[in-house]
């Protein structure tokens, strides 16, 4: 048992190298589309669009696809009050607030594993923003889940409680519905992976150290 | 005797089957006779697939329906209506507060001559003006959202506003004049036996904001008292100049098919509208009925007459602005002046008399042709490789003859009694060839039977080989006197107001700003409508109060109307996406009044309607 405390420990306060700093600068870099691009599109389709209605969802904001004959944000919330459900406003949604300031901090957080150079500051990091990027996957799945389920009960068409797809393919009435992860996720889904490459990358030094 | 029975048993047989093959076995009915075409070439150049869209647009005049209508070029197929000088409860035209200021209380027009703005002497795509032969107006239309925007009128001093609407090279001017003579200031009183000294027409340039489009009084001169019929102005070399045609050279009254067909000349009417502008500068005019007024008397080098063939009808200027064809409807032949001809015989003072002061050029000096193109040719368009397409009212025809050589190559039938017609941009400096479409002003049942009141025909012609070949028909609500045929890509049409753009003091955008307000007995309402309500959806009033309701549509998907007919009281307002509407009346009328949507927006469609609550 000792050990493993030993181990890890030293493990904890091994330095990493060149390589690995590279790699946690560019997984920061990577953060900042985030800033520019959605991180999760919906697209709603039916015969009468057949280009279908596009919502985009950024970190810190909610878009509507936009174009001279058409806001889809506005048609897609005039179509939902018919089953009651709440506008899409973006008040609503207390994560524009924070996670931008999350990702932000995440970012800073890179800059100091790169110049303080310590795995544990590392591994912070890692565990840190893998349990940031799970809380935010799960409240989007919750909003979603209370958007089909808090339905108003004077509703003109009345539809049993639902949750729209997160992932994938749905029909929802005459809409075939289609919700995949954007540029934005893709961006944040691979950061944890250079975090875990970079400690990989920096495993030899332990090694080292441990068996000089 | 027998046999007798069976070989005229057989024959009757016989001629049973022959009759049954002749009439065809299924297919469409054939119509009565006339122009017909090769069916398989023009199935496909006139076929466009569901989804596909036309080529072209062409806007006809609805005659004395007072509208516009469009139509898509080469499907034919009609796609919608302008209202124009008409009310049209279909858009709410006429019912809401501007619309129904701007028709300035009239309930008709005359929408005669269609003329799309230009920019160096090719279609723009900004506006569309047409005329008022009944009330003397002139409409533009916005063809950024189809919709009439300006309606300026009646014009001071013209009566029968025919000889209009024709735009000059770059839209500095509309033209406009009188078809029908009278006493001038309008209001002054003459006896009709002193019509050909005391009774006056004019002839007019309506200047045109070039940013704006807006409409205001330009130049007039005043005319002797012949009926002013078509006009055209000139492009390139004679692009200073505005033509019109006249009959009744006679000063005639009374039975004019007879009085005013003795003389076996009439007039073109050439104003140079730069000496016109000149003269009003230099201070140089009368002020009649309001306007400054050029009287040819008092001012030379503004107004020529050219001498054309018996009662010219059409008068048109070919693309290099070198020749102006006149038309004698009452003749067989179409006269070519030549405009570096005209400019000449000017100079040299080239005339043979004169009408009121107004110089009467050399006929013979200043024509280049006189082409035997048929019989009653009325009006000339052009195609992109030379040619000339006159319409023939008596000989129901299209002649095709080449600019130059003055030859007619071709002719070819129309159902029935073509007046106008309209090539692909075919009055333009740079005409598209391609498609004509013949305004016939007789249809003879070329359609299921509809009864004694019958469309007018227009028929899609072929021009793009050297055969013209005739491929479609379509019908019109009376009448298309004019169009114009525009490519499709020329015109860039929003199809929601944005909302960014609304700058009515009363628009609301959130159902939470709908509002009532009292003033006195001025009841103001802020409304939202929405699918599928309208908010406030209770409106309570006293008899006698003035109520105002602005109704803003907040809808920005593509055609989500709604319209606001309110029961009994005569009102029916439709709000286009983004727009705001201003309905105003006085409830006059105690009583409960329910209000709908009247135009067709959702599945709740039926749900969306209110109260107006009018206290005794």
């Amino acid at each position: 048992m000792q050990r493993i405390i030993q181990k890890a420990n030293s493990f904890f306060e091994t330095p990493i190298d060149l390589r690995s700093r590279a790699l946690v600068l560019v997984a920061a870099l990577m953060l900042i589309p985030t800033y520019f691009f959605p991180l999760w599109d919906m697209t709603l389709y039916s015969n009468q669009f057949p280009e279908g209605l596009v919502l985009n969802i950024y970190s810190y904001k909610l878009e509507g696809g936009k174009s001279p004959y058409r806001d889809d944000l506005k048609e897609i919330n005039a179509l939902n009050h018919y089953i009651g459900m709440r506008p899409l406003v973006e008040d609503d949604f207390t994560e524009f607030d924070w996670i931008p300031f999350v990702i932000g901090g995440v970012i800073l957080l890179a800059f100091r594993v790169v110049v303080l150079g310590k795995m544990s500051k590392l591994v912070d990091l890692f565990v840190l923003f893998t349990y940031f990027g799970l809380f935010s996957l799960w409240s989007f799945y919750h909003k979603l889940y209370l958007y089909g389920h808090d339905l108003d009960p004077t509703a003109a068409v009345k539809v049993p409680p639902f949750t729209p797809p997160m992932f994938g393919h749905q029909t929802m009435a005459n809409f075939e519905v289609y919700s995949y992860p954007a540029l934005g996720s893709y961006c944040m889904a691979v950061v944890p992976l250079f975090f875990l490459v970079a400690m990989w990358l920096s495993r030899k030094a332990w090694f080292k150290e441990r068996h000089p | 005797m027998k046999k007798h029975l069976a070989i005229l048993g057989s024959a009757i047989v016989l001629t049973a089957v022959i009759a049954a093959l002749m009439t065809g076995c299924g297919g469409p009915e054939k119509g009565r006779t006339g122009a017909r075409s090769d069916v398989q070439e023009a199935a496909l150049k006139t076929y466009v697939q569901p989804g596909d869209l036309d080529e072209y647009y062409i806007f006809k005049s609805g005659g004395h329906s007072g509208q516009v209508y469009v139509y898509g070029v080469p499907s034919m197929r009609h796609i919608s209506t302008i209202p124009v000088f008409t009310p049209y409860p279909a858009t709410g035209y006429g019912f809401d507060k501007e619309s129904k200021e701007m028709l300035g209380g009239f309930t008709w027009g005359d929408a005669h001559h269609p003329s799309i703005s230009e920019t160096n002497g090719d279609y723009d795509g900004r506006w569309l003006f047409i005329s008022d032969n009944a009330n003397n107006r002139m409409a533009r239309i916005d063809l950024r959202d189809f919709k009439t925007k300006q309606i300026f009128g009646p014009i001071p001093n013209v009566s029968g506003n025919h000889c209009s609407a024709f735009v000059t090279e770059n839209t500095e001017y509309v033209l406009a004049g009188s078809r029908f003579s009278i006493p001038l200031p309008k209001g002054s009183f003459e006896k009709i036996e002193d019509y050909a000294t005391k009774f006056k027409g004019v002839v007019a340039g309506i200047a045109v904001d070039p940013k704006t489009g807006h409409m205001s009084l330009g130049w007039q001169v005043l005319m002797p008292p012949f009926n002013y019929d078509l006009g055209d102005a000139g492009k390139g070399p004679s692009a200073e100049w505005g033509f019109w045609t006249c009959y009744n050279a006679e000063r005639a009254t009374g039975k004019l098919e007879v009085t005013a067909s003795q003389k076996d000349r009439d007039y073109v009417a050439a104003v140079n509208w730069k000496n016109a502008e000149k003269a009003i500068r230099d201070g140089k005019f009368k002020m009649i009925g309001g306007v400054k007024v050029i009287d040819p008397k008092d001012v030379e080098g503004v107004v020529y007459l050219l001498p054309a063939g018996k009662s010219p009808h059409g008068v048109d200027v070919s693309p290099d602005g070198k020749y102006i064809i006149a038309s004698g409807k009452l003749a067989s032949i179409t006269t070519v002046f030549n405009i570096e001809k005209i400019l000449t015989a000017i100079q040299k003072k080239d005339f043979t008399g004169n009408e009121d002061g107004i110089p009467v050029l050399n006929y013979d000096n200043i024509k280049d042709a006189e082409v035997n193109v048929g019989l009653g040719p009325l009006h000339t368009q052009f195609d992109d490789k030379g040619f000339a397409y006159t319409s023939l009212f008596v000989e129901s025809a299209v002649a095709k003859w080449k600019l130059g050589t003055w030859e007619v190559v071709d002719k070819i039938p129309v159902s029935y009694n073509i007046g106008h017609l309209t090539a692909a941009e075919g009055d333009t400096k740079n005409p598209d060839g391609k498609y004509l479409v013949a305004l016939n002003k007789l249809s003879h049942g070329r359609h299921l039977s509809v009864g004694p009141s019958q469309p007018e025909a227009s028929q899609l012609i072929d021009i793009s080989g050297e055969k013209m070949s005739l491929l479609y028909d379509a019908f019109t609500e009376p009448e298309p006197h004019y169009a114009q045929m525009i490519k499709a890509d020329k015109l860039k049409p929003i199809e929601v107001y944005p909302k960014e753009e609304n700058k009515h003091p009363k628009a609301i955008w959130d159902i939470k700003d709908s509002k009532i307000v009292r003033n006195g007995r001025h009841v103001e309402v802020s409304m939202v409508a929405v699918r599928s309500s309208f908010e406030p959806w209770k409106i309570e009033v006293k008899k006698g109060d003035k109520v105002t309701i602005y109704m803003t549509n907040i809808e920005q998907t593509t055609d989500e109307l709604h319209g606001f007919g309110l029961n009994e009281y005569n009102i029916n307002v439709v709000a286009d996406p983004g727009e705001t509407k201003v309905i105003e009346f006085t409830a006059d009328k105690a009583g409960v009044f329910p209000f709908y949507c009247t135009n067709f927006c959702s599945a709740l469609h039926q749900e969306m309607q209110g109260y107006l609550l009018v206290k005794p």
